[in-house]
């Protein structure tokens, strides 16, 4: 191994990033696009949701249930219809999501002691917004229902009636349950992910392409130095990336950071190794930028991007699925990021995923420097 | 290195050597010396090997069969000892476009491993050498062919390497950079550097010391070019002016005593065993035709005949 050979690498390497307008935007400009995007867009915090009545009940009985709706801040009251169609039509042209129906025998029926109904109309196609306002209208509707409940009871003479179990909520970590708060965190594994192994795969590919391999080839050059250094200088660009997403998450998005930041830069560092080795490994197996670019894209940020929980809870997916998360190792790194961020929690902990992200960089290390060499040879 | 460089003449040696891509011989059974200071040309059509058997030479493609040792040292089990004993530059154009020439110089300077502190001055000798001292801050992309070709060159000596190989160094350059990087490749090899050089330009093949002819993956010629001239002398070449090119190469081919027929330029080549007795008998075959003969004489061939002659005689052994 030859420090001369690496650093003339790593610098030539440099230059290319920093002339090509085009790889300088992804490196740059696709974490920060992606962090806002991410950031803003997508929330997956429910509330507000537009909700319309249809009251053929008209009493003050069925008012006082659209005031509680009206009351909650899950939902809005967009307005009330006096034909069952119109919430139809509503619904299908997404002007609300949720319809409320209230039959002309509510208040009679309430009033007599009897189970009285109503309908609630949900848009499912949309599965997890509506799934969400359900709980909510329904956690609502039930607790309204208590309430008659005892009303009725006291009024009968029955004394103060007490519900069984009152639960005390308290949501640890996110208490605000936001969603931007894990969102932002496990974004930057994405990003990193992406980095590390897409642009390391598109270099080696680009010699091959321009034919400036078969020059590198002819030199004393060995392949671990190429490899070496290559990996600096795109190392150099993760590790700005990686900064840059933690300072946009801490002072634009206001996410807590609330365990060790040294602890969370060098389990990054680990992360952003093992991406590196692995863009490596790709390009050793791919000649054109074309086929590098797609085994990039399909290997690096679709796992991390879908499998990693960053976004989608893992223990929701089928069993096949859940096995393979557990070779991704954006799955570990998310993990690290939702703990040292939201949890404050460090390597007493995350030991694990450390010493998987740790195992994960060192044999793609020797896979790829072992490829490439049988490649070049 | 020093030591096993020194202690022979050769500066490459290849013997039998054999590349098989499947069932395709692409370079078949080879044999040929190379002496220090020489300029050696690999002459020959595209697809003849000449590219396959450099690529071997630079440690860049392992043989299949056979032996070549450069500078000393066996390709095949040495190539890192090969690597810093030559400098290669490729048929492609194989610089960094996107990189400033004073930054691709320093960039190989780097990977070849060039000591700091001679760096500036071998830098100084490539961009005088190059005549790139105006173009130094130039994005390399941004210089024509005949540049280009230039600092290709720069960049292969960077480290003093005994040894070069240039695999057809001037293709798709204008003839008067040709002539400029061939003024270069003098220099290189009267400071002693042996430089190996393809090309299937014919013009270049007589700038050569020593040459060889390679033909689907064979050498079917090797010598001085003066020497494999001579040789054809055995049987001479005459040039045929006539009415009807065609119709007189017709009348002539496969007749007794003509043994090839090329059209050249305007007029035709004729390579007869005896130039006396044929003369009479090509006048005597175009008269009965009606063609009318302009000229007819006796020429000294010209690299191009040599090689159409010996791939025409290869052409008949197989047949």
């Amino acid at each position: 191994m030859n420090t001369r050979r690496t650093r003339a690498v790593a610098r030539k390497e440099f230059l290319h990033i920093v002339r090509d307008p085009r790889s300088l935007a992804m490196a740059l400009g696709m974490p920060l696009m992606m962090l806002f995007l991410f950031g803003y867009a997508l929330t997956l915090d429910v509330d507000r949701i537009p909700t319309v009545v249809y009251d053929s009940d008209y009493t003050p009985e069925s008012r006082e249930l659209i005031q509680r709706f009206q009351g909650s801040r899950y939902f809005q009251i967009l307005g009330s219809v006096d034909q069952y169609e119109t919430i139809e039509r509503k619904i299908d042209r997404d002007q609300c999501l949720l319809g409320v129906v209230i039959p002309q025998d509510y208040s009679r029926k309430l009033l007599s002691g009897d189970e009285a109904e109503i309908q609630i109309l949900l848009d499912g196609s949309d599965s997890n917004t509506a799934s969400i306002a359900l709980g909510y209208a329904e956690s609502m509707l039930q607790r309204y229902g208590l309430e008659l409940r005892a009303v009725a009871f006291n009024r009968k003479g029955g004394g103060h009636l007490v519900p069984p179990i009152e639960p005390r909520l308290r949501v640890w970590y996110n208490s605000e349950l936001k969603s931007k708060n894990y969102i932002v965190p496990g974004l930057i594994a994405v990003i990193l992910m992406i980095i590390a192994a897409l642009l390391t795969s598109l270099t080696i590919a680009r010699e091959w392409e321009m034919g400036t391999m078969e020059q590198l080839l002819s030199t004393p050059l060995r392949p671990a130095e190429m490899v070496l250094g290559k990996m600096v200088a795109f190392f150099g660009v993760g590790l700005v990336d990686m900064v840059l997403a933690i300072a946009v998450g801490v002072l634009i998005f206001q996410v807590p950071l609330r365990g060790n930041p040294l602890f969370l830069f060098f389990t990054g560092c680990v992360f952003l190794f093992g991406g590196l080795c692995w863009g490596i490994l790709i390009s050793a197996v791919a000649r054109s930028q074309l086929l590098a670019y797609q085994m990039g894209m399909l290997s690096s940020f679709l796992p991390a991007f879908v499998l990693s929980g960053f976004i989608y809870s893992i223990e929701n997916m089928p069993v096949v699925i859940r096995v393979i998360t557990h070779v991704v190792p954006a799955r570990y790194f998310v993990t690290i990021l939702k703990g040292v961020f939201l949890k404050g929690i460090g390597f007493e902990v995350l030991w694990a995923e450390v010493v998987f992200l740790l195992t994960f960089a060192g044999i793609v290390f020797l896979l790829a420097t072992r490829k490439l060499k049988q490649k070049l040879a | 290195m020093a030591a096993s460089h020194e202690a022979n003449q050769w500066a490459v040696e290849i013997e039998d050597l054999v590349k098989r891509f499947g069932d395709f011989v692409a370079v078949d059974h080879v044999s040929l010396k190379v002496r220090r200071g020489e300029i050696f040309g690999f002459l020959g059509p595209n697809g003849a090997g000449k590219s396959t058997a450099i690529r071997i030479l630079c440690g860049l493609l392992a043989p299949s069969g056979g032996r070549a040792i450069v500078g000393g040292f066996n390709v095949a089990t040495e190539p890192e000892a090969v690597k810093k004993n030559i400098g290669y530059m490729s048929q492609k154009f194989s610089l960094y476009d996107d990189l400033k020439v004073e930054e691709n110089i320093d960039f190989f300077s780097g990977v070849y491993g060039v000591p700091p502190e001679q760096r500036a001055k071998r830098k100084e000798f490539v961009l005088d050498m190059a005549d790139l001292q105006e173009r130094r801050d130039s994005m390399t992309r941004l210089l024509a062919g005949g540049w280009k070709q230039r600092l290709a060159l720069g960049c292969a000596i960077l480290h003093e390497p005994p040894i070069l190989f240039l695999d057809e160094p001037t293709s798709g350059v204008d003839p008067i950079a040709r002539r400029g990087f061939w003024d270069l490749i003098y220099q290189l090899s009267e400071s002693g550097h042996t430089v190996f050089v393809s090309t299937h330009y014919m013009d270049e093949a007589e700038y050569c010391h020593r040459l060889a002819l390679m033909y689907r993956g064979r050498i079917i010629a090797l010598g001085e070019p003066s020497t494999l001239k001579k040789n054809l002398r055995s049987h001479s070449l005459m040039y045929l002016d006539s009415s009807d090119p065609l119709e007189s190469m017709k009348a002539l081919e496969g007749k007794k005593g003509i043994l090839g027929v090329a059209v050249f330029g305007a007029g035709l080549h004729v390579s007869v065993q005896d130039p006396a007795s044929t003369r009479r008998q090509i006048q005597d075959l175009l008269g009965q035709r009606g063609i009318h003969i302009r000229r007819l004489e006796m020429i000294s061939p010209s690299m191009e005949d040599v090689f159409v002659a010996m791939i025409e005689e290869e052409e008949r052994k197989a047949s």
